[in-house]
């Protein structure tokens, strides 16, 4: 076991994280990496009461993160990162570029956005991100719960929200 | 019963699981006795807060039942909870909680009625 996992979602910690896949993975951790509530104690604690027992969550930086991930490698359970959004995602692949892959879980509607799954919708500039990232060799998939079925990048893209 | 007589609430959670819990309080005691649904299909942190303030602020409640603990409806009331501290939020809500809260408008009672409901029965020898 290890750190399997890296999420963007911009709910972070929630049920299909805790349940969903904290179930069926046996989670023992998450990490949530945003700089904001790595400096805010009260929204760390708001996280901390919503997970289950023997799940640990920390919160990092995208610096604090990307300097730990050999440690969360190393940790003898299976762990989980999590980013709320693509940008933070993609700054903490590049100050580690070790991130083979990573899963798009749940950005929501937003006026900038337009829809490409149920639970996938994107800006421009977050498709053009995306793009990016997979240029350097990250595997992208949206997928919200380990039983639906992963749908590759350039399938997301050609997605128009209907399915 | 008016919406604003103290047992008014708000019920939160994934998918339809508060429209369906509203509907079977009513479905078993005749009304939803002030219980307004908000149902969270694929809603963001902010717009499911949004709607439960909405829903609180229509209901006149300050009681939010929601589903699981680490539930986004969960985490959006207990945001809102920061600016309303009268703000009184049940996680693990089910149908005994709903009903005894509806019938009694109590929280405490209806949390120990929803405590009592959980049995596990063997399986028969």
């Amino acid at each position: 076991m290890t750190l399997e996992l890296f999420r963007i979602d911009d709910r972070l910690v929630h049920g299909q994280v805790v349940i969903g896949w904290g179930l069926p993975h046996a989670l023992g951790f998450l990490v949530v990496v945003d700089d904001e509530i790595a400096a805010a104690p009260w929204e760390q604690e708001l996280y901390r009461m919503g997970t289950p027992e023997g799940m640990e969550v920390r919160f990092a930086t995208v610096d604090e993160a990307a300097a730990a991930l050999p440690a969360y490698r190393a940790d003898p359970r299976a762990g989980m990162l999590l980013t709320a959004d693509i940008t933070t995602m993609a700054r903490l692949i590049e100050a580690s570029p070790s991130v083979a892959a990573v899963t798009i879980g749940g950005l929501h509607h937003r006026a900038d956005r337009v829809p490409r799954l149920r639970f996938v919708f994107l800006s421009p500039a977050e498709a053009v991100a995306l793009r990016a990232l997979a240029a350097r060799g990250v595997a992208i998939a949206a997928q919200d719960v380990p039983t639906s079925a992963p749908v590759p990048l350039e399938a997301v893209l050609a997605a128009d929200g209907t399915e | 019963m008016t919406m604003s007589d103290g047992r008014a609430a708000v019920v939160a959670g994934h998918g339809a699981f508060a429209a369906g819990m509203v509907s079977a309080v009513a479905r078993i005691v005749g009304e939803a006795h002030g219980l307004v649904p908000v149902d969270n299909e694929e809603g963001t942190p902010d717009t499911i807060a949004a709607a439960i303030a909405r829903a609180l602020d229509a209901a006149g409640a300050t009681v939010c039942f929601t589903d699981l603990p680490a539930g986004s409806c969960t985490m959006a009331a207990r945001r809102l909870a920061r600016a309303r501290p009268g703000l009184v939020i049940v996680t693990g809500a089910s149908l005994p909680v709903l009903l005894a809260y509806a019938t009694g408008g109590d929280v405490d009672a209806a949390v120990r009625a929803g405590q009592a409901a959980l049995v596990a029965t063997a399986p028969a020898a």
